[in-house]
């Protein structure tokens, strides 16, 4: 495959090792293209992506998805406004995000905290005293969503419906029907949802938006239903992907594990090291109007794939930036983005892999990948593990 | 040691407050603030230069 005029972000081995094309693409084509799902840019400089995510006025986020939708997008009048903040520009990302904010602030997620390390402790208490273990699917996959439930205030029983609706809409977006269906029942969902709160309001997220005036009015249902149904999509597949790979960098290791059990002070700059080295999250950009960017003659419609995960392997940037350094002291990584669009939920996301490796660590210090394993990894939007045997001992 | 923090640069990673607690504010949107007027104290000096270096839109910066 030609990389550099040819790329496939869902080919398996891109998948399974995108780091060696990222590496050689920024010594020769540091912004690649491809014409397939439509016409698209893939940059891997730090430099490249962080100046795209800077520049809102040539590169809109009306389109985020890294699989282009074919045809019309699902539920068109019920999500007017897409998912807002994330699909949307200023002037209605500004007061969006605002709304979104104080939900996620470092307060708030302190609030969060006991609950999440009840959940890892007993997940890891079950897991423990066998031999075997899917760290994935068993222990990353189980954690995030069922916070999620707990801030939008709905069961606890429902995490696994919604676990298969996200991996519907991201990370099997390349089938068509099968997204679509997962944006559908999602969306019901919190249709229903959204009269029972109106009826009934709770102290959760949802039924705070649906009490939210701004300037004198209630926000319209279609904001209320998209930033609910984006919270639950952004806020599950993305973490446990955290979660789960950085379990496969400590089951591959072992010096790494061995440090993080016996350095304390250690953990504030391994919680981002671990996030840089393995950023889950790619994102999409679509070009407003033609505009040459470092080069590339990108025209109107075009995408852009805002390669966050390869901007921090950049090596003009990080000093062996393909070394997992625990204690790396200048690590302007941008996992979370970078500017405007910065991760409204990275508070969260970082106390959920920190609980969660601590947690794990806790109760299973001693770990290894199984030998013949098979490790299977999910990309295109988010990358991590999907399953992920390890032996305990 | 002086610094500056360009609030609009800050755009919230919260980076500089979970490095340096003791040195920025974050308040209920995530952005951040100096919590301290005049000099950083010598004994926090190192963690000013850390935050400088992990602040992902350069917000942070050292003055004259
Ligand atoms: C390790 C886990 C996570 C990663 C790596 C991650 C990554 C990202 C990235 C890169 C963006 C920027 C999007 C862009 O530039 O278009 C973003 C936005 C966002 N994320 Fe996360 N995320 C994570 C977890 C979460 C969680 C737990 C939530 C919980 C609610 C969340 C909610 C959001 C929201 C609401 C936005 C949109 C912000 C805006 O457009 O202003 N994320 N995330
Ligand atoms: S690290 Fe930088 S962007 Fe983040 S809160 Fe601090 S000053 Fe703001």
């Amino acid at each position: 495959m030609d990389w550099a005029s040819d790329f496939d972000v869902l080919d398996p081995q891109y998948i399974a090792d995108p780091f060696s094309v990222w590496d050689e693409l920024r010594q020769s084509c540091p912004v690649a293209h491809s014409s397939r799902r439509g016409s698209s840019w893939l940059p891997t400089r730090y430099e490249d992506v962080t100046a795209l995510a800077h520049d809102i006025e040539h590169f809109s986020s009306l389109e985020v998805a890294v699989i282009p939708f074919e045809g019309e997008a699902p539920q068109e009048p019920l999500l007017a406004y897409g998912l807002p903040p994330i699909s949307a520009d200023p002037p209605l990302h500004t007061w969006t995000r605002r709304l979104l904010l104080p939900w996620f602030s470092h307060k708030k997620v302190a609030g969060y905290e006991p609950l999440t390390r009840e959940l890892c402790r007993s997940l890891a208490a079950g897991l423990k005293e066998a031999e075997r273990a899917d760290a994935a699917a068993d222990y990353a996959q189980q954690i995030p969503v069922r916070v999620i439930a707990h801030i939008l205030g709905v069961p606890p029983e429902l995490s696994d419906t919604f676990t298969g609706w996200v991996r519907d809409v991201l990370e099997f977006a390349d089938d068509q029907q099968r997204r679509r269906a997962g944006m559908q029942a999602l969306i019901q969902y919190f249709l229903t949802e959204l009269d029972r709160r109106r009826a009934n309001p709770g102290e959760d997220l949802l039924s705070s938006l649906l009490q939210t005036e701004v300037e004198g009015e209630a926000i319209d249902d279609s904001l209320v239903l998209g930033t609910a149904a984006l919270v639950l999509i952004a806020g599950v597949d993305t973490t446990w992907s955290a979660i789960g790979s950085s379990l496969w960098h400590l089951a591959t290791h072992e010096d790494d594990r061995r440090r993080l059990l016996s350095d304390k002070e250690v953990w504030p700059l391994a919680i981002e090291e671990l996030l840089r080295a393995y950023s889950p999250v790619t994102m999409a950009r679509v070009v407003q109007r033609d505009v040459e960017f470092a080069g590339c003659p990108m025209r109107a419609g075009d995408r852009i794939l805002m390669n966050f995960p390869a901007a921090n392997r950049d090596p003009e940037v990080f000093e062996d930036s393909d070394q997992v350094v625990l204690d790396r002291a200048r690590n302007r990584h941008v996992a979370f983005g970078s500017g405007i669009h910065r991760c409204a939920g990275s508070n969260l996301a970082r106390m959920e892999l920190r609980v969660a490796l601590e947690e794990w660590l806790a109760a299973i210090p001693e770990f290894s990948l199984a030998e013949g394993a098979e490790v299977t990894w999910a990309g295109g939007q988010v990358r991590g593990p999907r399953s992920l045997p390890v032996v305990l001992r | 040691m002086r610094i500056r923090l360009d609030p609009d640069r800050c755009q919230g990673h919260a980076r500089c407050f979970g490095l340096s607690p003791e040195l920025f504010d974050v308040d209920d949107y995530g952005y951040s603030s100096l919590n301290f007027e005049g000099e950083v104290p010598t004994e926090l000096e190192e963690k000013a230069r850390l935050a400088i270096a992990n602040c992902p839109e350069y917000a942070i910066e050292e003055v004259e």
